[in-house]
């Protein structure tokens, strides 16, 4: 957990301003898409040791849906953007924002040391 | 011979005579004591007893390690135990009590443990009280709990206040000794923002307690200078007695402030300080030597002795033994022979450097010895002293012993983020890891341990703190250091000494032996994680301050390596103890959370409504009347009135959102179940809502108002979810959509008018025809009042009865209210409450969160045909369609009434068929709202059975266990009662109008502290119209332009969203007619949702700084910013109108809630 978060709008707050929703990287599906594939957006998540994207809300704030790109190991916060800034650019180039941290530093299972 | 103090000298001022009270008795000291310095100077080296063995403890470390001298301050409310006599400044009538003693700390029952120790080693919870294991609640753990209390709480609720406060700077440097001076001196010169705490109540650490020289200058005339350049640098703030307990990520640092002897303010204040830089100067803890005894009153640290002397006088006896293994043995015996006191110095090393040796000469010197073991009672009396070549033992008759085993550097703070501590052989001592986050240690923190070096080294760090900011500090010229043994600070690592014969102690709080520790390591525990929690080393209130170290050292000599092989604990928050209350602030009783005000709560009031929390609000939860004493007349009473005439009740509380933009209808259609786009201007329908697995989610109303303009209502409970879910949709799901969101339930007060006679009561105060052609079901439409004002109405009904909801802007809701009433008189109008709204709807089989509890579809409750089959798309569609949320064997919604009308059915109890046994595998489902109805003179529920819907007549049992309840019941359908089978009543149509009283705008300030002279004042701004402009974010620049329009100002709330605010006393219509906005641009009236305090003076930051994090220097530096931030709980707009002037815009709801904390602020800050 960060205990500071730099909103792209209001600048440096405590964490309390913010609430969280969880890993922003999965995609909804298209309304016709198989059922795998919203079973998977639902319910499937990596237990990511390292960088992942995340949805925050700053609720006592802007109350904009940003995602804070953060490491769950060290807790640094390398990004944070605005949530439709990053849905519009995942629309355009889906590889290109992938979340790095998903597949480089995944450890299903292990426990922090 | 005792202690005792001299007649002259020391840093005491013996003009000033403070008395206090230790065990009852009254005693005296001088300005410049502490508690436990002013006690030595009675002759009190007694000063509690041990945890475990109960054995007589003294003074130890004389600092913010101390062990053994614990005591408890006050009594009743304040209470407060385990608080170190060392670190508290003495002041008149302070009362303390020894902990551990019974029946007194003399003569002490529980010391027999003491011969009783071969069953208490190590691991003796676990062995010793293991079997039969019965025994543990009712014997062993009381036992264990009354023997091993250290201290022991109030039971009373805490009667202190406490504060919790953001502050911000550019470094932050822990500790006021020479380094930390030095480096928050260098720092501060160069015009960052400098904050220096340190945990004792004077600056200064070590310079107040050495005899050195600086330049021209003692140790304290050096400290003072420094403080004095400090205390006048405005960029600079002091904080005494304040512990910073934990490093967090981002720079945070937690801090809690004691406040013992302020008359005025809160006891003690929590500081969360946001730092770019930390220079950690918090020095090193003398290590203790491990011999036999070495836990006698009378035994204590080399420093701590010296500090004594040097700052309090104290004299230690006429006879003291320093026993050394390095230069500050050295340093206190040159300290002792000046005051002209006979001094046995044992050292430990053979060969002792010269530098020492010319300090301590006059000393008796024994070189290559040891002190095995301390002999006495209640005091020492002896040392017996072992020559390590010979191995002869002589026994010498001592007043006191000093000892010194070396430094351990104070290193937790640095290793809070995850990082350890780095062993370094040369010098015998654990370094702190390398910088995390621009923490770096400084001074004898960082192993430095001369003081020329702790103060180039704390300049040093200071300055690069500096640069790093882009700060350009000037060098320090280093003055002239006369110091003792010329600045020789090496020594020799003795973990423990093999020749003691007694009980030699490692931790001190927790009685852990050298042997307890060996035990551990020979019954395989000997990790140091496990031999902790095996012996308990270092899990006192101390978390091991003085002990850990030696521990280490101890078991790697048990098991034959190095230290840095061994490895140390985790290091964590708290660094000290902090109380819960400190922690919590003003959170707590009623402030626990914000309270939420309905606009008709003061209506409710004057009807005599009891409340009841509702998630946030206070609601009304019924009236009662006359001599009715119990909760369910009032309700019975109120629910008949509903169905036979009519009722009033207050629906301000449901959440309601202001939703505009062209692709609102769209947008609509992808987060409701129904088609929401076919919806006509001007009318209403009901709605649901799913989570995206296809649960329900809220149910809710939708009006549409305009073309492109809707009104949402959500449930009071799930009012703040359902924003965030449309607010995630509308901004990360479907970005693409223009669509602007508002919460407008501040804004209305809306008021519910229910009853076969409603219309004719609302006739009267309505001037619009309310027939049911103009008026019909689910009808939502904009009416004018006979008094002229706008309002909207609906014609909904939660209750089953013709009935309507009114709304009117908030400051009208009570004479409106009013209104209704007066108008309702002669229709015997009731107001009704929460309880009643229950039954009503119940009767109707209508559901609440009871039902939507996150388990049920539509389908479940009956409402399968609210999902559209015609949509491609909305939230949940998918998901609803799983074969497990289609199955027909789903728990479905039925009706239940008892057998025996006058038994009684609870919500939560299981239904069961009867005969069947109470197990899962028989579970049919259970009752989820019950209430007793009037009308059937029978009690009702509403329930979950697996297929409900086919079983209709059938009988079960409700097994509530927990109640001891079982009740046999018949399902029936989930609707009780037929509304509308009322005959037509007479009634007189030709009752006048009734007008409206003028609304009175509350003062939310009568009867707060609400300004210190000069100092800071908190006043309401007068009413003024306030207007959401939102639009597009890509035409942000034009709607910041427009909201500025109002007063000047802007005050952006996102991209795309921002506040106008108009002149004091122009209408709302008048400021949105001056916004003038195009097509593309919504402007949303929040006049009444909206209260505008203004908090101005030199203080007004500091207030602020209670409510918020926000940065104020570097995110609202100038007047006309504004930004949107948590105060508390409660969400507010900020705008700084002044270099010492605030705005602050709340929620009108929260309104009064916001005005009593900030009061309370501006009380403790006066
Ligand atoms: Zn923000």
């Amino acid at each position: 957990m960060a205990s500071l978060i730099r909103c792209p709008h209001c600048g440096m707050r405590p964490k309390e301003e913010f609430s969280i929703r969880g890993d922003a990287s999965p995609v909804r599906p298209k309304p016709e898409a198989k059922f795998a594939a919203w079973d998977d957006y639902l319910h499937s998540r990596d237990n990511v040791r390292g960088v992942m994207h995340e949805h925050w809300q700053h609720v006592g704030g802007c109350r904009r849906w940003l995602v804070v790109e953060r490491d769950t190991f060290t807790h640094e916060v390398h990004s944070v953007v605005d949530a439709a800034d990053y849905a519009r650019a995942r629309a355009v180039k889906p590889s290109k924002v992938k979340p790095k941290g998903k597949t480089a530093t995944a450890a299903k299972g292990r426990a922090k040391s | 011979m005792s202690f005792s103090r001299f007649d002259t000298g020391g840093l005491i001022d013996r003009s000033e005579r403070i008395g206090f009270s230790f065990d009852g008795k009254q005693l005296e000291g001088f300005a410049g004591d502490t508690l436990a310095s002013a006690l030595l100077a009675n002759g009190v080296s007694l000063m509690g007893r041990s945890f475990k063995y109960h054995r007589p403890r003294g003074l130890l470390s004389g600092g913010a390690s101390e062990p053994n001298a614990l005591v408890t301050l006050g009594g009743g409310a304040t209470r407060e135990p385990n608080l170190r006599a060392s670190m508290m400044a003495l002041r008149e009538g302070l009362k303390a009590e020894s902990q551990n003693r019974w029946p007194s700390l003399g003569f002490d029952v529980g010391a027999v443990n003491s011969a009783l120790s071969p069953f208490l080693g190590a691991g003796f919870y676990y062995k010793t009280f293991m079997w039969p294991a019965a025994l543990w609640e009712k014997l062993y753990e009381p036992l264990i709990r009354r023997a091993a209390g250290l201290g022991r709480a109030s039971h009373a609720p805490d009667v202190q206040e406490y504060e919790k406060r953001w502050a911000h700077c550019d470094v932050l440097v822990i500790g006021a000794g020479p380094a930390g001076l030095m480096a928050a001196l260098t720092a501060a010169r160069s015009g960052a923002r400098v904050v220096l705490c340190d945990e004792s109540f004077d600056f200064g650490g070590r310079l107040l307690k050495d005899r050195v020289e600086i330049g021209d200058a003692d140790g304290p005339g050096f400290a003072a200078g420094v403080i004095a350049e400090l205390a006048a640098n405005p960029n600079v703030r002091l904080l005494a007695s304040t512990t910073v307990f934990g490093t967090y990520d981002s720079g945070v640092y937690g801090a809690v402030e004691r406040r013992d002897a302020a008359e005025r303010g809160p006891a003690q204040r929590v500081w969360r300080i946001v730092a770019k830089r930390c220079v950690l100067a918090a020095g090193a803890e003398e290590r203790p030597l491990v011999f036999g005894g070495n836990d006698r009153p009378g035994v204590m640290m080399a420093s701590s002795m010296r500090g004594l002397l040097n700052a309090q006088a104290i004299r230690p006896g006429d006879h003291v033994a320093v026993f050394a293994t390095g230069g500050s043995g050295h340093e206190t015996a040159r300290d002792l022979l000046k005051h002209g006191l006979a001094v046995t110095l044992v050292d430990a090393r053979a060969d002792v450097p010269a530098e020492e040796l010319a300090a301590s000469e006059g000393a008796r010197l024994l070189t290559g010895y040891v002190v095995a073991d301390a002999i006495g009672g209640k005091a020492v009396s002896a040392v017996d002293v072992v020559d390590r070549a010979s191995g002869k033992r002589d026994k010498i008759k001592v007043d006191a012993l000093a000892m010194s085993g070396g430094w351990n550097p104070v290193v937790g703070l640095a290793c809070h983020r995850g990082d350890r501590p780095v062993w370094d052989e040369a010098s015998g001592m654990f370094l702190p890891p390398a910088e995390r986050d621009g923490l770096v240690a400084a001074g004898s923190a960082a192993g430095i341990l001369d003081l020329a070096g702790c103060l180039s080294s704390g300049a040093a760090q200071g300055a690069r703190a500096a640069t790093d900011l882009g700060f350009k500090p000037r060098k320090v010229d280093a003055e002239a250091v006369r110091e003792a043994c010329g600045g020789s600070t090496g020594f020799q690592t003795l973990w423990h000494v093999a020749e003691a014969r007694g009980k030699a102690f490692v931790d001190f709080q927790n009685d852990v032996t050298v042997s307890d520790l060996g035990l551990a390591v020979r019954e395989g525990y000997g990790h140091v994680e496990l031999a902790k929690r095996y012996t308990t080393t270092g899990m006192a209130t101390d978390q091991g301050k003085l002990s850990n170290f030696n521990a280490i050292g101890i078991l790697a000599e048990n098991r034959g390596v190095s230290p840095d092989q061994v490895g140390t604990t985790t290091f964590r928050p708290f660094y000290t103890p902090v109380s819960i209350g400190a922690l919590a602030g003003e959170h707590r009783g009623s402030h626990y959370r914000p309270v939420r005000r309905s606009p008709l709560h003061g209506w409710a009031e004057k009807h005599g409504a009891q409340f009841i929390e509702a998630g946030a609000w206070m609601r009304a939860s019924h009236f009662p009347r006359g001599d009715e004493t119990d909760w369910k007349q009032a309700c019975d009473r109120e629910t008949l009135a509903v169905r036979a005439g009519v009722g009033i009740s207050d629906a301000s509380t449901l959440g309601k959102i202001d939703l505009s933009g062209k692709d609102a209808a769209k947008f609509l259609d992808l987060i409701y179940t129904g088609k929401m786009s076919t919806l006509a201007v001007g009318k209403a329908r009901y709605g649901l809502m799913l989570r995206e697995d296809g649960l329900l989610m809220d149910d809710g109303t939708v009006s549409r108002l305009g073309e492109s303009h809707y009104l949402i209502t959500t449930t009071t409970a799930a009012a703040g979810e359902v924003m965030a879910h449309m607010e995630f949709c509308a901004q990360a799901l479907w970005p693409e959509l223009d669509v602007r969101l508002a919460s407008v339930t501040d804004q209305w007060a809306q008021i519910t008018v229910a009853g076969p006679l409603s219309r004719d009561v609302l006739g009267r105060v309505v001037a619009d025809d309310l027939s049911e052609t103009a008026v019909p079901f689910l009808a939502a439409r904009e009416v004018t009042l006979h008094s002229g004002l706008k309002a909207r109405l609906f014609r909904i009904s939660f209750s089953g009865e013709l009935a309507f909801e009114l709304a009117v802007p908030a400051r009208h809701g009570e004479a409106v209210a009013d209104a209704i009433v007066e108008a309702g008189q002669p229709f015997g109008i009731t107001p009704y409450g929460l309880e009643a709204l229950n039954v009503l709807r119940t009767e109707k089989g209508f559901i609440t969160h009871a039902e939507i509890d996150g388990r049920t579809t539509p389908g479940d409750l009956g409402l399968g045909k609210m999902v559209s089959a015609r949509k491609d798309d909305f939230v949940g569609r998918v998901m609803l369609s799983r074969e497990g949320l289609q199955r027909d064997d789903r728990e479905q919604l039925v009706g239940l009434r008892p057998v025996n009308p006058a038994h009684g059915i609870l919500a939560g109890g299981h239904l069961l068929e009867p005969d069947s046994v109470p197990a899962m595998a028989n579970d049919q489902g259970h009752v989820t709202s019950a209430c007793w109805s009037p009308h059937l003179k029978s009690t009702i529920a509403l329930a979950m059975l697996k297929r409900g819907r086919e079983r209709h007549g059938e009988r079960l049992v409700v097994w509530d266990p927990l109640r001891g309840i079982e009740t046999e019941v018949v399902v029936c359908a989930p609707v009780f009662v037929e509304a509308g089978r009322l005959g037509e009543v007479k009634i007189a149509r030709d009752l006048d109008p009734v007008q409206l009283a003028a609304a009175v705008p509350p003062d939310l300030l009568a009867g707060l502290v609400c300004r210190v002279a000069d100092r800071v004042a908190l006043t309401q701004l007068s009413a003024a119209p306030v207007c959401l402009v939102a639009g597009p974010a890509a035409r942000n620049a034009a709607i910041r332009k427009m909201a500025r329009a109002g007063d000047g100002v802007a005050r952006p709330v996102q991209p795309g969203h921002a506040l106008a605010v108009g002149n004091s006393g122009e209408g709302s219509e008048d400021l949105v007619e001056r916004l003038g906005a195009d097509g593309a641009i919504s402007l949303c009236d929040l006049s009444d949702a909206r209260v505008r305090f203004q908090l101005a003076g030199p203080e007004a930051q500091e207030i602020i700084a209670t409510q918020s994090g926000i940065d104020l220097s570097a995110e609202l530096a100038k007047p006309g910013s504004s930004a949107p931030t948590l105060f508390g709980h409660v969400p507010v707009q900020l705008t700084r109108t002044g270099a010492d002037a605030f705005e602050i815009m709340v929620f009108s709801t929260y309104a009064q809630d916001l005005a009593q904390s900030l009061s309370r602020s501006i009380r403790l800050s006066g």
